[in-house]
């Protein structure tokens, strides 16, 4: 344990919820800036965060095992139309009225690392309602619950690899890393690709949040271009004449080391 | 034309009414006569089990072939589509109902996600015996109804995660 995350690890055993915004927003330059130095790029989130206190406890301290991917691992399970309907993707239908909120649809591509679409394939989504309340149990914050919204949605990609939820833009919502946390406003996205390897969970946002600088979760990929992949686009050609916001988010899952081929997009039908 | 990775986040504290589902971890049913169960516990670096992790598991089936069908999320009772999802219990207990793995080198392959573990972490959980040589990670040991795999994020006796070779 570097001398930072034993600091870190104390303060997050003793008085986590007393440390305060501008002690963990020093922690995380500090991170940023021997990041620059060391001058090697890094496309992924850091495990080993400790500004994120949660993660401290609960991330591996070994290099990972090199393998070459083999049997199972060369696949993928496969989603089809009895796994999913369709009207899943609209996350603003599941109840009898209207959710509160901005109303807004989000889409885009998936695809491998060489481009190549990621097809049929399930695509699922959570998030905090507009008032940046989650419909969880263990979701304290004492922002409305909206009755007319649950904030779980399922898809599958179709022949070209696009995903498309209508939802409700969600709300920033206070947690409890330190003294008055806040998570910038995101979207849970969880994706299978044609290979085992390619699972991914990850976290959409939204361009231009001012919580980015002070949210450990988001810095903990420290690269900031890597980061603002994460980052949704405004795109008026997806907004829709009086009905909604548009956004476009693509997702590269890593590259594949098998030609996905016909069998990748069988289903049930 | 290789493009830049979408980099992965934890899957957070509040997964619980999202992703798990009726049906998750019982890749077939408990009452069917070849069904085991793959069951562990999760720890983190203080030894203390972890109640808000999210085990996947991926897998062929006793013939070694593997599973091209759909269904998982709303399984039939009677095709196996090899994957499955359980969340852990207060206790850090994860279990699904299963077949046994099949093939030369027989192992469940494992994916890890956690509030708190800021990507997924994927592993191999080896039937006994069924590991290559010098593969330094624990395997999955038999009990009386199937196989245990427990699952240390941090420690000592850290779980073996594993990194693939890219193209």
């Amino acid at each position: 344990m570097t001398e930072l995350a034993a600091a870190a690890a104390s303060s997050a055993s003793s008085d986590a919820a007393s440390t305060s915004q501008a002690e963990i927003s020093a922690e995380i330059d500090a991170i940023a800036q021997e990041y620059d130095a060391a001058q090697v790029v890094e496309t992924d989130a850091r495990l080993d965060y400790p500004p994120y206190r949660s993660s401290i406890l609960r991330h591996p301290t070994k290099a990972p095992h090199q393998v070459d991917p083999e049997g199972i691992e060369l696949w993928a399970p496969v989603f089809g139309q009895r796994d999913v309907d369709p009207l899943e993707s609209d996350l603003t239908i599941q109840h009898r009225g209207e959710p509160v909120g901005e109303r807004m649809v989000v889409t885009g591509r998936v695809t491998d690392g060489a481009g190549r679409p990621v097809r049929h394939q399930l695509v699922e989504v959570w998030q905090a309602n507009a008032g940046g309340r989650y419909l969880h149990q263990r979701d304290q914050h004492p922002a409305a619950i909206d009755p007319n919204f649950t904030g779980t949605g399922r898809c599958l990609t179709d022949g070209d690899g696009t995903y498309r939820f209508t939802t409700i833009r969600p709300g920033p919502y206070p947690w409890r890393n330190h003294h008055n946390a806040w998570r910038p406003a995101h979207i849970h996205f969880s994706l299978f690709g044609t290979e085992f390897t390619q699972r991914l969970i990850t976290q959409m946002y939204f361009p231009g949040d001012p919580l980015f600088a002070l949210d450990p979760i988001y810095q903990s990929i420290v690269d900031p271009a890597a980061r603002a992949r994460l980052v949704a686009t405004y795109d008026h050609d997806v907004t829709t004449h009086e009905w909604a916001t548009g956004y476009r988010w693509d997702i590269v899952l890593t590259g594949s080391h098998r030609t996905p081929t016909d069998a990748d997009t069988e289903d049930d039908q | 034309m290789t493009l830049a990775p979408t980099p992965g986040q934890t899957v957070g504290p509040f997964f619980g009414y999202a992703l798990p589902y009726d049906g998750d971890s019982h890749l077939v049913p408990p009452t069917r006569p070849d069904a085991i169960r793959l069951h562990g516990r999760v720890y983190d670096g203080a030894g203390d089990p972890v109640p808000d992790a999210l085990i996947e598991v991926w897998q062929t089936g006793p013939d070694g072939a593997v599973p091209r069908a759909a269904g998982s999320l709303h399984r039939d009772g009677y095709t196996f589509t090899g994957w499955g999802r359980a969340a852990t219990d207060r206790t850090g207990h994860f279990q699904f109902t299963t077949l046994r793995p099949g093939g030369a080198t027989p192992y469940f392959a494992i994916t890890v996600f956690a509030r708190g573990l800021l990507d997924r972490l994927l592993t191999r959980a080896y039937l006994p015996g069924a590991a290559p040589e010098h593969w330094p990670g624990a395997t999955a040991r038999a009990d009386d109804r199937g196989f245990v795999f427990d699952i240390r994020l941090q420690g000592e006796d850290e779980t073996v995660f594993l990194a693939y070779a890219q193209d």
